[in-house]
């Protein structure tokens, strides 16, 4: 019987570059910049790196097939680079392999990376792409923000919200975005906006106008990871242990099934199940100190409360207004700015959610740092489309905790 | 005798008000200002003479069953595929058995009358039963006289061997080299000479000789006429004939120019379906139909015309309407300017042939599958059923989805996709008895849309690959306006 990976493996040390709209760097730098912190915060050479795994969204699009690209930015002393593309759910997933291959005895130290150039498009927004020979010919050409603006549609018919109160809910999840990526000198986006600025904002798949869409960024961010024993064989003290890891992937049921009413991801509801039982967490909402969730769009963000129980279904935009998320509020979500404002570079977002949780359990997030000294932290990455979609949730938190 | 035992049609549901395509042009061509009243109809981005075509077939069939259909022949002047048979996409779209022959006609205005004169006397000869389609998306020059005069659309009659509800009583053809206009393979417009030249030779005298000479040959005299239908790109024309042969005035059937326009090869069967509509029994229809000669068909309802109904019919789609007053934008829409489509429009849509013909029946049927076990639909078939409880492999049978009403169960609209007409409307649709989809809606009224709304499925363009000029289709949703459900 599997025991789960509750505490068998810490992290040593995490970077994050400045995400942004790196115009001048490549990826290499971006790689380089955020692999020099985590370096520096593990205390390990590089040649003590026996593993990799590396997640990418748009490889096509920017660094190129294989893992070869990191192994070349990094000067990887020849190890295994494993390749991971599961939409925007890839930084998660390339988390889970360097853990699970610690966790399996068969590496000491593994390396997790997630790397995006993104902004070499030509145009705002994520790149149009294919989806595949058979999509191709019977799925929609939508764009990101047409497929996540859906849940809004079938969350107001779930719950007879009224369309303004829905529109100023997630708003407010904006608007209090931007105050916590305000503090945050990583952050793509670091400008105060008000409720009006979102109401107002040009409509870009409706409800959702431009500030309920997340920032579309260059950036990269890893995790250095190994046991516990060795951690502290390396002079580490107050670890940060991995409590839970959880990917669920739709099997096609939402899209092609019947029952699913559009209003929630059900893959997050699977993901954060198996992910609460694995850390031993009964009362998320009491127990879990920080979120950081895939707040793509506004609207995810509201109905994901919902979907890992921070919020009783349909009570979401109650909770969203009344502050419960705010930096503030009794739990935080996006205390960086999340992919809102310190924005998404695809494949590195769920490491970098990982990052802003290590560095908050170990209180150095300096001026954003919430005050309470934070136990748990969880994560949620998310790639897809609301009707067929990745979704992962992990667990990080103190040892022992 | 041979007859008629079906009718529909379709009218695209954008109309050009005229009298904007006068201001946009009139300062250039001021001479066409008697023109310039009425509305025409015209393609949105994604339809063409074979989603037409569909449409008018479905319309026709309606919940008939389609096994006895042997046959489908399309008959247009503007075929999307110079090589590719059009009317097999139509049979595909149809779902119609593969041991279906069919069949595209072409070179003239009179194409379509040709077509129904084949068909007739190809069921006589035990060809089984001909769906006769004929449907067109003309391409006109802007300022032309031929932009106000023409229109879009499409009809369909289904031919059998018996007289159906309206049998066949004789036909008579000439073909003469009559040139009155012109397009050459590759031409995009078409070269038009003299109208006078045309109404006084062309329907003055060849038109009224063969009509003359059909009567004679039927022995029918032009007073027992009760629908006279003739379809010209020119006003009035149906009744200066009339007289001239002595057919009732009365009996000129209303060329549809002031809501519909001209659809070239399309036009006698938009007219002659409209006509059945109202038809009552034992009245005599005659058929004209004009180009590189002329074709004369005369019909007689029977007690079946009373019941007879397409599902909207010319009538219906007529009403079915989208007033467009924005020159531009008709120009945009039809393809007759280009505006600045963004990098999101470079998105390659390459045909994968291998897959195209492999998933045929998915992509231009819209076949879903129905597990024989635990009875879950689902779209596409999949070699494992997609219900959670009930495991079941390569069990799927073939379950259709294109007649099927289906209803929202969410939507956007949204800005920043490319689409050829902004916003681009979808979302996830659930059918009637079950199956779902994340489809594309098109034709939203400014009603918008709303979870739970009804919808029909209607067969479009889903792109076109500019690179190697090929066109995809698909099926996309539409607002079900023949149903008051939107609860």
């Amino acid at each position: 019987m599997a025991s789960g990976i509750k505490d068998k493996v810490a992290i040593l040390g995490m970077g994050c570059c400045r995400f942004g709209e790196r115009w001048s760097d490549n990826a290499d730098v971006l790689a380089v910049e955020a692999f020099e912190e985590a370096l520096k915060d593990a205390s390990i050479d590089v040649s003590q790196i026996e593993a990799a795994w590396l997640g990418v969204g748009f490889d096509s699009m920017n660094i190129g097939p294989s893992g070869i690209p990191l192994a070349m930015a990094l000067r990887l002393p020849n190890i295994a680079v494993t390749k991971i593309e599961n939409y925007c759910a890839s930084g998660s997933d390339a988390f889970r392999g360097a853990v699970y291959a610690v966790a399996s005895g068969a590496v000491d130290i593994a390396l997790a990376f997630g790397l995006e150039k993104l902004k070499d498009t030509g145009y705002g927004g994520l790149p149009v792409r294919t989806r595949g020979t058979i999509y191709d010919m019977i799925g929609v050409v939508g764009s990101a923000p047409g497929f996540f603006a859906q849940v809004a549609s079938a969350y107001r018919a779930k719950y007879g919200v009224d369309k303004d109160l829905l529109k100023r809910a997630i708003a407010h999840v904006s608007v209090k975005s931007h105050e916590n990526g305000e503090k945050n000198p990583k952050a793509h986006l670091r400008k105060l906006i008000t409720e009006a600025d979102v109401i107002n904002a040009p409509l870009i798949a409706d409800p959702l106008g431009l500030f309920d869409c997340c920032g579309v960024s260059d950036g990269a961010a890893c995790a250095i990871v190994s046991t516990p024993e060795i951690a502290r064989s390396l002079g580490k003290t107050d670890l940060v242990t991995v409590k839970a890891l959880a990917v669920a992937v739709s099997n096609g049921w939402e899209l092609q099934g019947t029952g699913w009413d559009g209003s929630y991801f059900h893959t997050t509801r699977c993901a954060a199940h198996a992910a609460y039982k694995e850390a031993g967490i009964t009362h998320p909402r009491k127990q879990l100190s920080l979120l950081e969730v895939h707040d793509c769009f506004s609207i995810t963000e509201l109905v994901t409360m919902e979907d890992l129980g921070v919020s009783a279904e349909g009570e979401a935009v109650k909770d969203v207004l009344n502050g419960v998320f705010d930096a503030d509020g009794d739990i935080p979500c996006q205390i960086d700015g999340g992919l809102k404002c310190f924005g998404h570079p695809i494949g590195a977002s769920g490491l970098r959610m990982i990052y802003e949780n290590y560095l908050q359990i170990l209180g150095r997030a300096g001026p954003r740092q919430r005050q309470d000294e934070p136990v748990y932290g969880l994560s949620h990455n998310l790639g897809g489309m609301p009707n067929q979609n990745v979704s992962a949730v992990v667990i990080v938190g103190r040892e022992g905790a | 005798m041979p007859g008629i035992h079906a009718f529909g049609g379709y009218v695209p549901r954008l109309r050009l008000q005229r009298a904007s395509a006068y201001a946009a042009t009139g300062w250039f061509a001021p001479g066409l200002k008697g023109l310039a009243t009425g509305e025409r109809s015209f393609c949105s981005w994604d339809e063409d003479a074979n989603t037409m075509g569909v449409e008018a077939a479905q319309d026709c069939l309606a919940s008939r069953d389609r096994s006895s259909v042997a046959r489908v022949i399309l008959a247009s002047t503007s075929h999307t595929f110079a090589d590719r048979q059009n009317s097999t996409i139509i049979k595909e779209a149809l779902n119609l058995s593969d041991s279906t022959a069919a069949l595209d006609i072409s070179g003239s205005k009179r194409s379509a009358t040709s077509a129904l004169i084949e068909s007739f006397y190809a069921v006589e000869g035990n060809a089984g039963d001909t769906l006769c389609i004929a449907s067109e998306r003309s391409a006109c020059r802007p300022g032309s006289e031929a932009e106000y005069n023409s229109g879009h659309g499409a009809a369909s009659v289904l031919v059998s061997k018996e007289d159906g509800c309206a049998k066949l009583l004789g036909t008579h053809s000439v073909s003469i080299d009559f040139v009155d206009h012109f397009r050459s393979s590759g031409e995009r417009f078409d070269y038009s000479w003299e109208p006078r030249w045309v109404r006084e030779e062309g329907y003055g005298k060849i038109v009224v000789s063969t009509i003359r000479d059909a009567l004679n040959k039927l022995s029918i005299d032009a007073a027992e006429i009760d629908y006279f239908v003739l379809g010209a790109p020119m006003p009035k024309v149906g009744e200066s004939v009339a007289k001239s042969v002595g057919i009732h005035p009365a009996a000129v059937v209303d060329g549809l120019f002031g809501v519909l326009g001209d659809a070239g090869a399309a036009q006698p069967l938009i007219l002659l379906s409209h006509v059945l509509e109202r038809a009552k029994p034992n009245q005599m229809v005659m058929l004209v139909g004009f180009g590189g000669g002329c074709d004369v068909i005369v019909l007689k309802t029977t007690d079946a015309i009373s019941h007879m109904r397409p599902s909207s019919g010319i009538s219906g789609y007529l009403k079915n309407r989208a007033p467009v007053d924005n020159y531009v934008k008709y120009l945009a829409i039809s393809g007759l300017i280009e505006l600045e489509k963004g990098m999101r429009a470079e998105l390659d849509q390459k045909p994968i042939l291998t897959a195209h013909y492999r998933e045929r029946k998915t992509v231009l049927g819209l076949v879903g599958g129905k597990c024989s076990v635990s009875g879950t639909i689902q779209f596409p078939k999949t070699p494992i059923s997609v219900d959670q409880q009930a495991r079941t492999t390569y069990t799927q049978e073939d379950y259709p989805l294109a007649d099927r009403r289906a209803r929202i169960v969410t939507f956007t609209a949204d800005h920043l996709t490319f689409t050829p007409v902004p916003p681009a409307y979808y979302g996830n649709i659930e059918f009637e008895g079950g199956g779902r989809l994340m489809a594309e809606i098109v034709d939203v009224g400014e009603e918008g849309l709303d979870v739970g709304m009804s919808l029909r499925m209607v067969f479009r363009i889903k792109a076109i690959d500019s690179r190697r000029a090929f066109t995809q289709y698909f099926w996309k949703a539409t607002p079900d306006r023949t149903s008051s459900t939107t609860s």
